[in-house]
């Protein structure tokens, strides 16, 4: 059977679930060979393993962490050489989509970004993607060289399928561009302790509507309530009222969660474009025109600071 | 001796119009109006004050694209660039970012460059990966998604806010360089800006200026293929409630009836 790299996305050896949703799909074109790198790399073996790799290729090399992207490329067209797979998928990431890129172009093959699904065909691989901030649906195939895919978190489910993920060292030789571009430094983004946004089953989002820094805590009071993760409009975001890590649209992150609540936002397109493949959409807006209710499957027109809180009480009622 | 710097921008279908595929499957140009990418405005942004920083220096914005996309070029004019070069041939219909990326490589190594400024993504592909091809093409440094960005010395620096982590970056000139919206905030062009863009020079190239055969861009010499593109059924209207004082409790009712609680 063809074997599929599989790029991991980790954090000091613990696997970000999008990488175990790209597994599920790999295996459905052949057999996974994970590539891990940088520090941590070897510890994520086990996890792997249990999600259907079968062979875990690591190296630890100083460079990974000290140069952007490059000693990566290094790394992944190396396990390429070595494993001369079917194809290539990594989870969609800004690091991920960069190193993708870059792959493709040393080893003459097509890329796909943002896949939502990937099958086999005919012809190699099948990506769905979700194009134009979500409105149309495309099918595309890789027309030349490897498929190189990056996939979407939330596009496929998470499956235990055990395999042998024996872990080899990947042996690299860094190319002279990857030491170009230095991290003089790097700052940890700090946990809050909710859900990541692009994993997360549920989201509650704030926009201008929340008008301001401190009542933000509304819309955490109720995001902690149903254990999810906190997201918000770019122009809630632009007032310096809440992280731009949590932004989603356009330019922030893309979800797809099974419940998107919006508050306070009126659904400019750049916004759809990143919540509207959510599975069930609910707003809240004193507007009774925003677009945002023309995705709702649920809306209630109102002051967010009336609903909000009542509907934080009334699920901490209803579970109590 | 001059800084020069070459600003990469797209002439995109506004995404606040009906945008659509044409029969080819490509996307179609012809019944949406198209705007200079309001993500590549940050890079002339960046570029311009970058050059008002440095004793002597150039701004070049270049665009691979249709006869339309001179609007593209006009509005960065407009907005303070110096001059701009516009890659137009018949043969590029249909280029996918591999394709893109050698055009625009060639077309700024023929322009001349210590550092090459594009937008976090295009407005219509949405790929984001054009930088990071043209960066591995010309064989120098990427210093891309910046949210903050610096040229001095010789070297660029900068801020590139990741999923786990903020990290400081730094890198020699020449570099490839591409920012985000975070960067700071698109200058309006004047009614001076406006007219003095009309007698900045734009300069045509089509492949052939290039050294870039037919084949190598284009539908037939892309690298992926789009099979099917359907419009996405429009989401079911749903049910629209007015608060009278109860609406946080129908709202609770609804999403237990979902099972979310
Ligand atoms: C290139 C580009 C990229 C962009 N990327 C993004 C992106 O990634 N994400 C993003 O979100 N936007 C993005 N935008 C911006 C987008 O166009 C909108 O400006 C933005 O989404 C608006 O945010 P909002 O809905 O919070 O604000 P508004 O549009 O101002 O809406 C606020 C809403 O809150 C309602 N409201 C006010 N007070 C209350 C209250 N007390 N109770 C209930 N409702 C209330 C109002 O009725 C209104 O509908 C982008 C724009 C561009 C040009
Ligand atoms: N046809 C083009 N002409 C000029 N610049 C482009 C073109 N396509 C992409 N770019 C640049 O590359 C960036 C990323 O584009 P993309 O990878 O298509 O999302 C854009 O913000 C532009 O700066």
């Amino acid at each position: 059977m063809a074997e599929v790299l599989v790029y991991v996305d980790h954090v000091d050896g613990a696997v970000r679930k999008p990488t175990l949703e790209v597994l599920t799909l790999a295996r459905r074109i052949g057999e996974p060979v994970a590539v891990a790198l940088g520090a941590g790399a070897a510890a994520t073996a086990a996890t792997l393993a249990e999600h259907g790799a079968v062979k875990v290729l690591t190296n630890e090399a100083a460079e990974l962490a000290d140069y952007l992207v490059v000693p990566k490329v290094d790394a992944l067209q190396a396990a390429y050489q070595q494993v001369s797979p079917a194809a290539v998928l990594l989870p969609t990431s800004a690091d991920a989509k960069e190193i993708a890129a870059r792959l493709a172009l040393r080893i003459d093959s097509g890329i796909i970004t943002d896949a939502v699904d990937v099958e086999a065909g005919a012809d190699g691989p099948v990506a769905t993607q979700s194009v134009f901030a979500a409105s149309f649906t495309t099918r595309s195939v890789v027309a030349k060289g490897t498929p190189v895919i990056t996939v979407k978190p939330n596009s496929a489910p998470v499956e235990a399928a055990p395999a042998a993920g024996a872990v080899e060292e990947l042996s690299v030789t860094f190319s002279a561009l990857a030491t170009g571009t230095k991290v003089v430094s790097r700052t940890p983004r700090q946990s809050t302790g909710r859900p990541e946004l692009t994993e997360a089953a549920i989201v509650v989002s704030g926009g201008r509507g929340v008008n301001g820094a401190e009542n933000f805590g509304i819309i955490e009071a109720l995001a902690d309530e149903l254990g999810a993760a906190v997201g918000a409009s770019r122009a809630a975001v632009d007032a310096g009222w809440y992280p731009h890590t949590n932004q989603v649209g356009q330019t922030g992150k893309s979800v797809s969660p099974q419940l998107y609540i919006a508050n306070g936002i009126s659904g400019a397109i750049q916004h759809r474009a990143g919540m509207q493949t959510s599975k069930t959409i609910v707003a809240v807006n004193k507007d009774a025109e925003a677009p945002i209710f023309e995705l709702a499957d649920y809306g209630v027109v109102g002051d967010l600071f009336q609903v909000v809180p009542q509907l934080t009480e009334e699920i901490k009622a209803r579970k109590a | 001796m001059s800084l020069r710097i070459v600003v990469t921008v797209k002439y995109v279908p506004d995404a606040t119009g009906d945008r659509h595929f044409a029969d080819d499957l490509t996307v179609d140009r012809d019944d949406v109006d198209g705007l200079l990418s309001e993500l590549d405005e940050y890079a002339v942004e960046q570029a311009l004050q970058i050059a008002e920083n440095a004793d002597d220096a150039e701004v070049t914005v270049l665009t691979v694209g249709p006869e339309d996309a001179k609007d593209a070029l006009r509005k960065a004019l407009s907005m303070g660039a110096d001059k701009a070069v516009h890659v137009e041939d018949d043969d590029l219909h249909g280029t996918d970012a591999i394709g893109t990326s050698l055009v625009l490589a060639k077309a700024i190594e023929k322009a001349g460059y210590d550092v090459v400024i594009s937008g976090m993504a295009s407005t219509d592909g949405t790929m984001g990966i054009v930088p990071a091809l043209v960066a591995e093409r010309l064989g120098v440094p990427q210093v891309t998604l910046l949210s903050e960005i610096a040229v001095e010395d010789g070297k660029v620096t900068g801020r590139r806010d990741g999923d786990a982590a903020s990290e400081q970056l730094e890198a020699s000139l020449p570099a490839v360089v591409s920012v985000t919206d975070q960067s700071g905030e698109a200058r309006y062009p004047s009614f001076k800006g406006i007219m003095a863009a009309k007698k900045k020079p734009v300069e045509s190239w089509d492949l052939s200026d290039l050294d870039i055969e037919a084949e190598e861009v284009g539908l037939e010499g892309a690298y992926t293929k789009v099979e099917s593109a359907d419009a996405r059924p429009a989401r079911t209207a749903g049910t629209i409630v007015k608060d009278e004082g109860e609406g946080g409790k129908q709202l609770a009712a609804f999403l237990a009836g979902q099972k979310f609680i």
